[in-house]
């Protein structure tokens, strides 16, 4: 089976992936890991404005199989975050770059994101 | 045979409607909770209530009107209370292994001494007026200690995971009252849920401890994880894979050589009744699961009891009060305080309450639990020694017994009271599922997560070879089904297959809900 891993995007060893927007980074978990959580049932993150560290835990995905932390990729303050997941979290299986994006991040230090995995790298990891 | 559960309910699925309650737009299966083909038992009011004047001296806004309270004769009564028994499945049904849990069946000689009128005695009472409940609980103390080879025993804790919490707090307070404040307890990471929530709710650092190769505690990772922090470290053995951990000595000496404390958990007390000891093995401090090891009814929410065991140096910190047995002078007036002089007048043994001297309090009202503390007791008293010691060995004979008898990768052993078998490439839920269909049980699934996509299974003692032969036999059938048959089961329960994502993207979880 393969995964869906868009060039464009920075990855985290722990699978979550982040894009560059408009002045800020927006952060979601990739279709591998989707997939590898089954159904999603609940997301919980941070409320705007709160100080995220780079790597350090920003939230919680419950699947029906798990509850796993999920990390952040860029240091910054939270600019924004998904609320339509509340209600309708499957958004994260069912698009998993897109609609089913967690939160934006205004970046701290842009340069972090050229620590992050690129998609060939990310790729290597789960195959 | 195959047991067929739809055959003693699907005649209730037709009656279903008829109360005008489906509201338009909802689904044919009468909205969620019960799956496609489920048996669907109304609730006592769907099927006739009536309203029912209330008057009340309370204020106004307080109270209603009017309740609307079911209207049904004492048949229709008895008829709802047994469907819904058939539409369970309980240790009375069939075997039920689920690993790690010990579901013995729960005898019934046990529940008529509960019931017992001698046995209903109000708590307040006197030492000197119920000298014989007073003995009873002393003697209940004594077993377990003797069982556990521990000094001195609390019938407090109401739960098995409520005496995981009171050792723990026990632990603590040993610890502080030596002037120690150790900020860690180390728990393996494939322990019980509950001793991590035990040792949190208690105020520790949880250390989660790798397990080696082996499946077993492995030593140089205890050593890097034991420390001048290490208030103790909690472990059952054998271990939640089936496995005798037998570097338990050398596991003991690290504790104690950091000044830590070593904690059993009595979860898997079964397979070592009468021929090994925790506290010989160098363990400080246990509880015991009654409903598990002594065959008493497991909650369902109802009133338990999780007894705790320690050494001497702990037991000052027991929580109050403990019964003790005191030799009394054939002269000497008896009844002390109580001003009675009915008992114990022959030079005999007295029984009374007392207060360890650095008490941790209070865990649960009184001394515990009383009617499952008097089947505890009733058990092990049935048993003896030699039963004691047959339980455990036809508990591993049992486990091991279906072990050999099943197509299904057992990755660690030797294993004794329970093994983990492997669903392989299928998924263990759906195996488990499937297994209802078969008219047993299935085992506890999932967990351990050393063995991929884990089946726990925990036969007991009490099932017989032919019941061996027919969980075996469900193992095997599912096994060879094909996965369309897996994906659709369970179809011959009561309630067929549940939306588990449905469930829990949209939890409905108070009787609130029965209004939407």
């Amino acid at each position: 089976m393969s995964f869906e891993i868009p060039d464009e995007l920075g990855y985290l060893t722990t699978h979550e992936w982040a894009r560059r927007e408009n002045g800020t980074v927006r952060v979601g978990v990739s279709d591998f890991a989707q997939d590898e959580l089954g159904d999603v049932v609940f997301v919980e993150f941070p409320e705007t404005g709160e100080e995220l560290t780079r790597e350090a835990e920003f939230g919680v995905v419950e699947s029906i199989k798990a509850v796993s932390d999920l990390y952040t990729p860029v240091s910054g303050t939270v600019a924004d975050t998904n609320d339509a997941l509340l209600d309708v979290p499957e958004l994260v299986n069912d698009d998993p770059y897109g609609e089913g994006w967690m939160i934006e991040v205004e970046p701290a230090d842009e340069s972090e994101f050229e620590d992050l995995l690129s998609a060939e790298e990310y790729r290597e990891q789960i195959e | 045979m195959i047991y067929d559960q739809a055959r003693w309910t699907r005649g209730a699925s037709e009656k279903r409607d008829g109360n005008g309650d489906e509201s338009e737009g909802e689904s044919e299966e009468g909205g969620e909770g019960h799956g496609k083909g489920s048996v669907y038992e109304p609730l006592l009011a769907e099927k006739r209530s009536r309203e029912v004047g209330v008057a009340s001296s309370l204020p106004d806004d307080l109270t209603r009107d009017s309740l609307e309270l079911p209207a049904l004769a004492e048949p229709e009564l008895a008829r709802h209370y047994t469907r819904l028994s058939q539409t369970n499945y309980g240790v009375e049904t069939g075997p039920f292994p689920l690993g790690s849990c010990t579901m013995k069946y729960n005898p019934a000689f046990t529940e008529d001494l509960a019931a017992l009128p001698d046995a209903a005695i109000h708590p307040e009472r006197s030492a000197a007026s119920t000298q014989g409940t007073l003995e009873l609980r002393y003697r209940l103390q004594e077993y377990l200690a003797r069982i556990g080879g521990m000094d001195s025993v609390t019938l407090q804790p109401p739960a098995g995971a409520a005496g995981e919490f009171t050792g723990i707090l026990i632990a603590r307070a040993y610890h502080e009252h030596r002037g120690e404040r150790r900020a860690e307890v180390v728990v393996p990471e494939s322990a019980h849920g509950t001793n991590f929530a035990s040792a949190a709710l208690a105020g520790y650092e949880v250390v989660e401890l790798p397990a080696g190769e082996d499946g077993r505690v492995d030593l140089d990772a205890l050593d890097a994880a034991v420390g001048a922090e290490t208030a103790a470290l909690m472990l059952t053995n054998p271990n939640t894979l089936g496995l005798f951990e037998r570097d338990i000595e050398a596991i003991a000496d690290v504790v104690h050589d950091a000044g830590g404390l070593l904690y059993y958990d009595g979860a898997n007390l079964n397979a070592l009744l009468g021929r090994a000891r925790p506290g010989d093995m160098g363990f400080d401090v246990m509880h015991y699961n009654v409903h598990k090891t002594f065959a008493t009814p497991h909650g369902g929410g109802g009133p338990g009891a999780g007894p705790v065991g320690v050494v001497d140096d702990l037991a000052p910190f027991l929580p109050t009060p403990q019964v003790r047995a005191v030799e009394q002078d054939r002269r000497e007036p008896d009844g002390g305080a109580d001003g009675s002089g009915t008992e114990g007048s022959a030079g005999s043994t007295r029984y009374e309450r007392f207060a360890p001297a650095h008490s941790i309090g209070k865990v649960h009202g009184y001394a515990g639990n009383w009617p499952v503390l008097v089947k505890a007791y009733a058990y092990i008293a049935r048993l003896g020694d030699a039963g004691l010691r047959d339980a455990s060995a036809k508990a591993v004979l049992n486990a091991n017994y279906l072990a050999s008898r099943i197509d299904y990768e057992i990755p660690y052993g030797p294993f004794h009271h329970e093994f983990v078998a492997s669903a392989g490439d299928r998924d263990a839920a759906d195996v488990a599922r499937r297994m209802l269909d078969h008219g047993v049980h299935p085992p506890t699934t999932k967990w351990p997560e050393a063995v991929p996509e884990a089946l726990m299974t925990e036969p007991t003692e009490v099932e017989s070879r032919a019941t061996l032969d027919q969980l075996a036999a469900a193992f095997d059938r599912v096994a060879a089904e094909d996965d369309a048959v897996l994906d659709a089961a369970p179809e011959r329960t009561s309630a067929a297959r549940i939306d588990q994502t449905d469930a829990a993207r949209n939890p409905r979880l108070s009787w609130h809900a029965l209004d939407e």
